[in-house]
């Protein structure tokens, strides 16, 4: 990207040079045009973004009344707390396992709409999109009437089965298990997307080739299809990684954390601790322990995402 | 295109061309097997919802066949787009929303052409900048953001908090960074010969934006409003943190806290609700389905 702006930045101060500068005055200069364009933005990321993730650093040096100055009181009272590490660990297995399952499922399912033909996919394509398209907040409300412990529609289907009622949102391990799966439901279609605009833009002739070597169709997948996607997949997963470790709206819909705290994650607990429980500072400084995980995803995105730039 | 020749060249070509139709015969009926399953899959959440808000209190407590209904009524959409309280979240939401793309476009277009076409000092900065702004999640900046509203509400007597109007300076802190970057991205693949002809036209760099990179830019624009208006129309986090009263909700958080009344769940009209929540992203995804995969892919694909 960074590329594309230096090359025709140069392109256009040249085309500029040959016209005489003398004429403009100081506000048609295009430094200063520039910068009254972007003004509104950098106002905006600088007071609304850049100074409240300044300002959470501060929050989280003070105590509850936001008083007094306690340093890094708020961090150590939080390792004390059993609670605390139960929800780092959740969050992890959370993002971690949603963002495996949504990566695996939008590849299979991106392979089936590839497979059939083209004037099918579109149809295809726009029904299997249509979880990502209905606000969470909403679609999770539906997850948790299917889940409900007295009418739970899929407890009466299960028990066709004979397989015995499970209380989906009331047992731990359960629990876990429903907010990852409406998480993968509300994600799969977005890598499904991702992939299928990648898997189009992989030439026939390298699949042609590799069927003329003999290559089975897992050889095709794993020695053609999955090397010409790496930076795409690279790019969806790193992505989600942050979306998904960032949740906040699907868990506290299903469960509010609960049972007994088993299913908060960090974006939960920081509502429950800083805007339920008034203890702002304590909130602030669980939810800077998403800054690290987030950080680190950040930096490989926007190495992938320049080396596409390069690339292409 | 030099494949195509080998193809007709090569003589056993008919054989092999055989077996792998019936390959590929075998391989088609799986893959509908199998978008069959995966369509259920992602279907049946909506699917149910429209069930449910299709059948009376006293269906849904009798336990029937939750699948099916077997009375079906309306009375739960009557009864909702009576409701004042209902349509008074649905007009919040929609103001909201329509103001907020509003906002992310007079924001992020003039931007994005500075940052596309003319170099200045810190742009290419700039440019990185807002991507990673893009990657700062909601729930890290609500608790910071509360704190700063209730200080700003303190020191200039403004009321912001619990106030829908404070949503639309929250908002586009989510909408404006992705916005921007993907019309960086289709400014930047518009040929510089058409703008070159501009300037030597003699037209100024506002006109050169208005009268040639947004027209020619259309499609990304779309796109890009498409965007905001869905992330406006989805945000829970912040409209749940900032806003309590009844008449200042938007539509996500009415629903999730009005109609469930302690324990009582009221299920027909919550699905309802959810159901006609989900409509207005759903219907201009069903008419603009092409422009909105286009904004979804962009992010990753340009720039």
């Amino acid at each position: 990207m960074a590329d594309v702006v230096v090359e025709q930045g140069q392109a256009v101060r040249a085309a500029r040079a040959r016209k005489p500068t003398s004429l403009r005055n100081v506000l048609g200069r295009k430094s200063t045009v520039a910068f009254f364009l972007t003004l509104p933005l950098i106002l905006l990321i600088a007071l609304l973004v850049l100074y409240p993730a300044v300002y959470s650093v501060h929050l989280a040096t003070l105590n509850k009344s936001m008083q007094k100055f306690v340093g890094f009181g708020n961090f150590l009272f939080l390792f004390k707390r059993d609670t605390f590490w139960m929800v780092v660990k959740q969050s992890c297995i959370f993002a971690v396992t949603a963002v495996f399952f949504k990566a695996l499922i939008g590849f299979i399912v991106a392979h089936f709409v590839h497979n059939i033909p083209a004037k099918g996919q579109r149809k295809w394509r726009g029904m299997l999109l249509v979880p990502w398209v209905i606000p969470p907040a909403m679609s999770t409300l539906a997850w948790l009437w299917l889940f409900d412990p007295s009418y739970s529609a899929f407890n009466y289907t299960l028990s066709f089965f004979g397989i015995g009622p499970i209380n989906w949102l009331g047992d731990n391990v359960w629990a876990r298990f429903s907010v990852i799966l409406v998480n993968i439901w509300y994600g799969a279609p977005f890598f499904m997307i991702m992939y299928l605009a990648a898997l189009k833009s992989v030439p026939d002739q390298l699949y042609e080739a590799a069927a003329i070597d003999g290559a089975n169709w897992w050889q095709k997948i794993w020695y053609v299809t999955l090397p010409m996607m790496r930076n795409i997949i690279a790019i969806t997963a790193l992505f989600s990684l942050i979306v998904t470790f960032a949740n906040f709206d699907i868990v506290r819909i299903l469960t509010s954390g609960g049972p007994l705290d088993q299913t908060h994650i960090f974006a939960t607990w920081a509502f429950k601790v800083g805007i339920e429980g008034s203890d702002i500072p304590l909130g602030a400084s669980v939810s800077l322990f998403m800054v690290p995980i987030l950080a680190v995803a950040a930096i490989f995105i926007l190495r992938d995402v320049s080396k596409r730039g390069n690339e292409a | 295109m030099s494949t195509l020749a080998i193809d007709k060249a090569g003589p056993s070509r008919k054989v092999k061309y055989g077996s792998m139709s019936r390959d590929r015969a075998w391989a088609l009926r799986w893959s509908y097997f199998f978008l069959v399953l995966f369509a259920i899959f992602f279907l049946t959440p909506p699917i149910y919802m429209l069930i449910t808000s299709l059948k009376s209190s006293a269906e849904i407590s009798a336990a029937t066949n939750p699948w099916w209904v077997f009375h079906p009524t309306l009375s739960n959409y009557v009864e909702l787009l009576t409701s004042n309280q209902f349509l008074r979240f649905f007009w919040n939401s929609s103001i909201v929303s329509l103001a907020v793309v509003l906002v992310t476009m007079l924001i992020s277009v003039p931007a994005a052409f500075a940052l596309a076409r003319m170099k200045f000092w810190g742009s290419a900065t700039l440019a990185t900048g807002v991507f990673l702004t893009y990657l700062i999640p909601d729930s890290l900046l609500f608790i910071p953001l509360f704190k700063m509203l209730a200080m700003v509400q303190e020191l200039t007597g403004i009321t912001l908090l619990n106030r829908w109007y404070v949503l639309l300076f929250i908002y586009p802190t989510l909408t404006v960074p992705f916005c921007t970057w993907i019309m960086i991205g289709y400014f930047a693949s518009i040929p510089k010969e058409l703008d070159e002809a501009a300037l030597i036209d003699g037209a100024s760099w506002l006109q050169t934006l208005t009268r040639i990179f947004i027209p020619v830019a259309l499609p990304g624009l779309i796109a890009a409003t498409i965007f905001a208006f869905t992330v406006s129309w989805a945000q829970f986090l912040y409209p749940l943190v900032f806003t309590t009263s009844v008449d200042q909700l938007v539509l996500p958080v009415g629903i999730t806290t009005t109609l469930i009344k302690g324990d009582v769940f009221n299920w027909g009209q919550i699905m309802t609700g959810a159901l006609l929540g989900a409509a207005p992203p759903l219907i201009i995804y069903a008419f603009l389905m092409d422009y909105y995969i286009a904004g979804l892919t962009a992010g990753a694909t340009k720039g």
